[in-house]
């Protein structure tokens, strides 16, 4: 479904969609070092929840929000029709196949064939939904590989709060609770810059952004 | 009651309008950028207009209106409370539970004038369910802090923000069809006594009641914003059935218990850290740091005015 902007049904639906989550969680964007240009980027976020990407998207101007796509896992959102209407039709998603000895298509390739049709996209560099107590799981090497690949995308990060606590794994009904999204300063690969060097300083962007442990939010 | 609805929203758009013509000159001619007591005093007025354009819609519709006002009042402020709460994964009904049935029951038992239930459905069956629902989940840890706050939040947040539109419930003789303007009587004395304590806080203010809770607080401005607000609340004694004597002392009352609300709730934002309890107006904080001070002033009030007048 990459390239060509947003159908009238993901348009319409991305709007509901951001209504709703507003409705539920009140949520408010801080741009900390990143307000909206217009350049094309990956945002990369904390991810405890399902709610996490519908979170960020909200918070995009309506015009970026319609060429945004959420990185998620193929193996979930085609696991039956209904997730694969959700994610195909309903939603704007760039599906990934994480599972190595099965997979069909690099999920590089498929992230940067969305890059190059001029999609920005939502990317949880942890691979998968943290359910532990750290804040932050290691990073995985993809945001490493697509900042090599494409340079020119900004990558922006952006600290999700709260939203685990509205809609945690298995919940189906999100409990309505306040959150933030917190955009911070971009970063950037640098000439030669190893990549377990690149993936820690990312990371360390992200945490950055968290809140205080003493509840300051 | 229409002519005297009237009259009273005319009086406060003119109030309004004056601050903002008065707030904007100032603006004006100050420095630039502007000084934080200001950037307040624009904030405050903004959201005045924000709350005076909400309450004339509602009352437009009628009691039905200010019910389902005061609902999303209590929704916004419930979800604003328990987000500065610890909550944990066994919570989850207990909340869902706070939010989908609590609040519309409440309401609707105000609606239906149910007195005998509105007043005893969250002390009585709510108190003792949530807890009894918590134990069936099983995760005992720090169980009497979780259940305390939540009780504690919907006590807040429900139970006493629900008695401002239960007021109209209130068969008061010879006051029959009026008890909108009862609702505007207590909102507008209490809102204007936040306002005038701020205003004289700021005049005069010197000896801190309470240094270590808030520091904004002084007994110049509460002593003069309380004086100065039962006058008001004398001044609009034909809102309500009351004589200009009776009028300007329950309006005392109600104000010396929403400072209360006021000192209350800055004492559990100090507790958790925050400054405000929310984002509602941008910037400008939450539905709680609104009506912090109406949510102890509405139950005695209702209580008072039931006792002695009904």
């Amino acid at each position: 479904m990459t390239g060509g902007g947003a159908s009238l049904l993901q348009k319409v639906s991305g709007a509901a969609l951001a209504g709703l989550s507003r409705a539920v969680t009140g949520v408010r964007p801080i741009w900390a070092g990143a307000a909206p240009n217009g350049r094309q980027r990956i945002y990369f976020a904390n991810h405890a929840s399902h709610g996490d990407f519908i979170l960020i998207s909200t918070c995009l101007h309506p015009a970026e929000r319609s060429r945004t796509a959420a990185v998620a896992g193929a193996d979930y959102w085609n696991a039956d029709s209904v997730r694969r209407f959700i994610s195909g039709k309903l939603l704007r998603t760039v599906l990934v196949e994480r599972n190595w000895v099965e997979r069909t298509a690099d999920p590089l390739q498929v992230m940067l064939s969305a890059l190059d049709a001029g999609e920005s996209l939502i990317f949880f560099p942890e691979g998968t939904r943290n359910m532990t107590e750290e804040l932050l799981l290691r990073f995985r090497s993809g945001l490493y590989n697509l900042a090599a690949a494409r340079p020119d995308v900004e990558l922006v990060p952006c600290w999700i709060e709260n939203m685990s606590r509205v809609l945690p794994k298995g919940a189906v009904l999100p409990v309505p609770l306040l959150c933030r999204v917190i955009f911070g300063a971009p970063i950037a690969l640098e000439a030669g810059e190893e990549r377990k060097a690149f993936l820690d300083k990312a990371r360390q962007a992200l945490l950055t952004l968290a809140p205080k442990k003493d509840g300051h939010r | 009651m229409s002519d005297d609805t009237t009259r009273l929203f005319i009086g406060l758009v003119a109030v309004l309008v004056t601050a903002s013509a008065v707030a904007g000159v100032l603006s004006y001619r100050s420095p630039k950028p502007l000084p934080s007591t200001l950037d307040n005093l624009n904030a405050r007025i903004k959201a005045w207009w924000i709350m005076v354009t909400g309450i004339s819609i509602a009352f437009l519709f009628g009691t039905g209106g200010v019910i389902l006002l005061f609902a999303f009042v209590s929704f916004a402020a419930l979800r604003e409370y328990v987000t500065l709460t610890n909550t944990r994964h066994a919570d989850r009904w207990t909340l869902l539970g706070m939010f989908l049935i609590i609040i519309p029951v409440q309401y609707y038992l105000i609606w239906i004038d149910w007195y005998g239930l509105y007043s005893i459905f969250i002390p009585v069956y709510c108190f003792l369910a949530m807890p009894a629902l918590t134990a069936i989940r099983g995760d005992t840890s720090r169980f009497l802090e979780r259940v305390s706050e939540q009780q504690w939040g919907i006590m807040l947040s429900v139970y006493c923000i629900s008695h401002v539109p239960a007021l109209v419930t209130l068969p008061i003789p010879g006051n029959e069809g009026r008890g909108l303007l009862l609702i505007a009587f207590l909102i507008a004395t209490v809102q204007g006594s936040d306002v005038l304590q701020y205003i004289f806080g700021k005049l005069f203010g010197r000896h801190k009641v309470a240094p270590s809770i808030s520091p904004s607080k002084t007994w110049e401005g509460l002593i003069g914003g309380i004086a100065s607000a039962s006058l008001l609340g004398a001044g609009l004694y034909w809102l309500t059935p009351f004589s200009p004597f009776e009028a300007g002392v329950l309006a005392g009352l109600a104000c010396v218990m929403g400072f209360f609300g006021g000192l209350v709730a800055s004492a559990i934002k100090r507790d958790r850290g925050v400054k405000d309890w929310g984002h509602m107006i941008e910037g400008h904080g939450g539905m709680l740091d609104r009506a912090d001070s109406l949510v102890f002033a509405a139950p005695v009030f209702f209580h008072i005015v039931r006792y002695a007048w009904t």
